[in-house]
C-alpha cells in the first residue's frame, strides 16, 4: 500500500529531529504546569465548572497539551508541505502521480501524528500523571473510543490546514490565511479554556464548530463523559466535519485545476 | 509486453488535440492600482495536432508560447476551457488519475524524486504508486540502471546527486511503470554536452525497442535535430508549424550558404539562383535557397572562376524558427 509507506516515511522524517522533539516535549510540560496550577484555582473558586471537577480539569489541561502537536493544532506537517510546493510550483509533480493529493498528504500527515503521538503526545501525558495525578480512561472501552476520536480529531485538522495551504493557489502563499486559522483553532478548539465554560451562544456554537473536534471530543471522551449513544454522537460528530472537510479539500483542489495557474514550467 | 502500438489501430491517435484552448483570468491594476479589472488571457487557442503511437515529437516554441500550458492539458492537471483533447482514449482532466498510470513526465527543472530519500527508496515508492508487478519492476530497474550508469548512485540521497544523475534518477523513475507516452519537458537543460549525448541515444533506444512515444518540449535544437522526425512549432498559443524537420526550412523561407575560396580576390561572384551576401578577401559567401540544388550553383561558379575550395553551410534552424516566429501567428478568427 503505497499510503502506508507515505506515511513510514513521514514518521521517519520526524524522528530525525530529536533534538527539538525532547525540547518540545519540554515545553508543553512547563505550560502543562501553568495551566494546571491556573486551573486548579479556577476550580477552587468554582468546584463544578462547566461540570468538570478540579481532576477533569487538570486532566484536561495535559490532555491539551499531549494533543496540541499530534493534531497539528496551529498548523505545519504535511500541510506545509503542500503549502510550499504550490508556491513553487512542484505541486504540478503531485498532481501527475496517480494517487490522490488529498489521501496522499493526508496519509503523510498521519506518519507525522504518529510521530508526535508517541513523542509529544505520550511525553507531556506521562508527566501530568506523575505530578498531577491525571485520571486515565476508566475502561478498555473508553480508552478504544479515545483512539478512535483522537484519530479523527487529527483527521479534520488535517483537512482544516489543507484548506488552508489551499489558499496559496490563489494567494500565493498560505502565511495570512494560516495566522488567522490557527487564532481560530486555538479558541474554538478548547485549547484555550474548555468549551464546556463558554456561555450560552457562544458556547452552543463553539461546539458546534469543526474546531470542537480537536481538543474538546477527544478529551470528554478520556473522561468519560460520553456514554452510550451519546458516545457515538460525539464520534459522529467528528465524523461528519472529517466528511464534509475532506469533500471541501477535494472541490478546492478541483477549482483550483480549473481556474488557477499552477506556477512555473 | 508493451501496451502500445498493437492494440491502438493506426487511425486512432495516440494524442489526439482539436481545437484546443485555455484562457486564464488575469486581474489587473488600473488608474493608478485603485481600481481592478478582470482580463482574459487566451495562453492556448485553436490548437489541433495528433500523434500516432511511437512518434517523437518536438514540441517548441519561445517562452510563453502556451508549451507548458499544453503540456498540462495533456496530463490533465489543467482543464481545458474549450476544445477536445484525448491520450490514449481517456479524457486527462476527468480520468487524471487512471491516464497518470500510462503516461510519464520528466522535467529538467523540477525533480520527482523525493529530495531526502536514496534513490531506491524513491523508486520503491513509484513502485508501490504505480502497482508495477515485482518481476516487471525488477527488470525495468535493472535495466534502466545498467543503460543510465546508476548503479553507483542508488543508495545516495537525491540531494546529493548531481545534475546529470538526478536527471537519469528522473527518467528512470519515469520509465518504471512501462508509460506508453513520455513527456519531456527540457530534459537536457543544464546537462553537459556527453551526459546531453548519452541521455538522446537512451531516448532514441528506448523509443526504437518500446515504442514509447516520445513529446519532447526544448529550447535545444539539438535535441530535436537528434530525436524528433517531426515538429510542431508554436507561438502566441496556437501551431505555426507541424510537420518534418526538414520542412521547417521551406516554412521558414531558409537559405543554404555557398562558401567560396577563390584563388585570386575577386569581385562579387556573378551566377544565377544565388546572391553574394560577404566578401573577405578571396573568400565570398553566397545564399541560395534551402530547396534549391547546390549542384548547378557549384557548376556555375567552377566555370567561371577559379576556385581553391567549396563549402556548403546547411542553415541554422535557429535562424529558421526566430523566422516562424516574428511572422507570429494568424490572428484567429472571431
Amino acid at each position: 500500500m503505497v499510503h502506508v509507506a507515505v506515511a513510514t516515511r513521514a514518521f521517519r522524517r520526524y524522528s530525525t529531529y530529536r533534538a527539538a522533539t525532547l525540547a518540545g516535549i519540554f515545553t508543553n510540560s512547563v505550560f502543562g504546569v501553568i495551566y494546571s496550577f491556573a486551573y486548579l484555582a479556577l476550580w477552587s473558586a468554582n468546584p463544578t465548572a462547566g461540570g468538570y471537577d478540579a481532576q477533569d480539569a487538570v486532566t484536561y489541561v495535559w490532555l491539551g497539551q499531549a494533543l496540541l502537536m499530534t493534531i497539528a493544532l496551529w498548523g505545519g506537517g504535511a500541510t506545509d508541505d503542500l503549502a510550499e510546493r504550490i508556491r513553487t510550483g512542484d505541486v504540478a509533480i503531485d498532481l501527475y502521480r496517480p494517487v490522490g493529493i488529498v489521501g496522499w498528504y493526508l496519509a503523510s500527515d498521519l506518519g507525522r501524528a504518529a510521530y508526535h503521538l508517541l513523542t509529544r503526545g505520550v511525553g507531556p501525558t506521562l508527566i501530568g500523571f506523575l505530578v498531577f495525578h491525571i485520571s486515565l480512561p476508566s475502561s478498555p472501552l473508553t480508552a478504544l473510543a479515545f483512539a478512535v476520536s483522537l484519530v479523527l480529531a487529527v483527521v479534520v485538522s488535517f483537512a482544516i490546514r489543507f484548506l488552508v495551504a489551499s489558499s496559496a493557489f490563489w494567494l500565493l502563499d498560505q502565511s495570512g490565511v494560516k495566522v488567522m486559522s490557527g487564532a481560530f483553532a486555538i479558541f474554538f478548539s478548547g485549547m484555550m479554556l474548555p468549551l464546556v465554560l463558554f456561555p450560552g451562544w457562544l458556547g452552543t456554537l463553539a461546539r458546534a464548530l469543526p474546531w470542537a473536534s480537536y481538543v474538546q471530543v477527544p478529551a470528554d471522551v478520556w473522561l468519560g463523559k460520553h456514554t452510550g449513544v451519546d458516545l457515538l454522537a460525539a464520534l459522529g460528530f467528528q465524523v461528519l466535519w472529517a466528511v464534509v472537510l475532506l469533500v471541501a479539500c477535494q472541490g478546492v483542489l478541483r477549482l483550483a485545476t480549473r481556474k488557477v495557474v499552477v506556477q512555473g514550467g | 509486453m508493451s501496451v502500445t502500438g498493437s492494440v491502438r489501430s493506426a487511425q486512432a491517435p495516440l494524442i489526439d488535440v482539436r481545437d484546443l484552448e485555455r484562457t486564464f483570468d488575469v486581474r489587473r491594476r488600473v488608474d493608478g492600482g485603485r481600481r481592478r479589472v478582470r482580463d482574459s488571457v487566451l495562453a492556448v487557442h485553436d490548437l489541433t495536432f495528433s500523434v500516432q503511437a511511437g512518434e517523437m515529437v518536438g514540441y517548441i516554441g519561445p517562452n510563453g508560447a502556451g508549451k507548458s500550458t499544453t503540456i498540462k492539458m495533456l496530463t490533465g492537471i489543467l482543464v481545458p476551457t474549450g476544445g477536445h483533447v484525448s491520450v490514449a482514449g481517456l479524457d486527462p482532466s476527468r480520468d487524471r488519475v487512471e491516464l497518470a498510470r500510462r503516461i510519464g513526465v520528466v522535467f529538467g527543472q523540477r525533480s520527482t524524486l523525493w529530495w531526502d530519500l536514496p534513490l531506491r527508496d524513491s523508486f520503491d515508492l513509484l513502485q508501490k504508486m504505480y502497482r508495477i508487478s515485482p518481476a516487471r519492476y525488477r527488470d525495468n530497474l535493472g535495466r534502466f540502471v545498467e543503460l543510465l550508469d546508476l548503479g553507483d548512485q542508488l543508495d545516495t540521497p537525491v540531494r546529493q546527486l548531481s545534475l546529470g544523475q538526478r536527471m537519469r534518477g528522473d527518467i528512470t523513475a519515469a520509465l518504471l511503470h512501462d508509460p506508453e507516452v513520455l513527456y519531456l519537458d527540457e530534459p537536457t537543460i543544464g546537462l553537459d554536452v556527453v551526459s546531453k549525448g548519452r541521455l538522446r541515444e537512451f531516448l532514441r533506444a528506448l523509443n526504437d525497442e518500446r515504442g514509447t512515444t516520445l513529446l519532447l518540449t526544448t529550447h535545444d535544437l539539438q535535441d530535436i535535430e537528434a530525436l524528433c522526425d517531426r515538429v510542431i512549432v508554436i507561438d502566441h498559443g496556437t501551431s505555426v508549424y507541424d510537420g518534418p524537420l526538414a520542412g521547417l526550412h521551406v516554412e521558414g523561407g531558409s537559405s543554404r550558404t555557398l562558401v567560396v575560396d577563390l584563388v585570386d580576390e575577386a569581385p562579387p561572384v556573378e551566377v544565377p539562383g544565388a546572391t553574394v551576401r560577404r566578401v573577405e578577401g578571396p573568400r565570398q559567401w553566397l545564399s541560395f535557397p534551402a530547396d534549391a540544388s547546390a549542384a548547378p550553383i557549384v557548376a556555375a561558379v567552377a566555370a567561371s572562376y577559379d576556385v581553391a575550395d567549396l563549402s556548403i553551410q546547411e542553415p541554422d534552424i535557429e535562424d529558421v524558427i526566430r523566422e516562424l516566429y516574428s511572422r507570429g501567428a494568424p490572428e484567429p478568427l472571431g
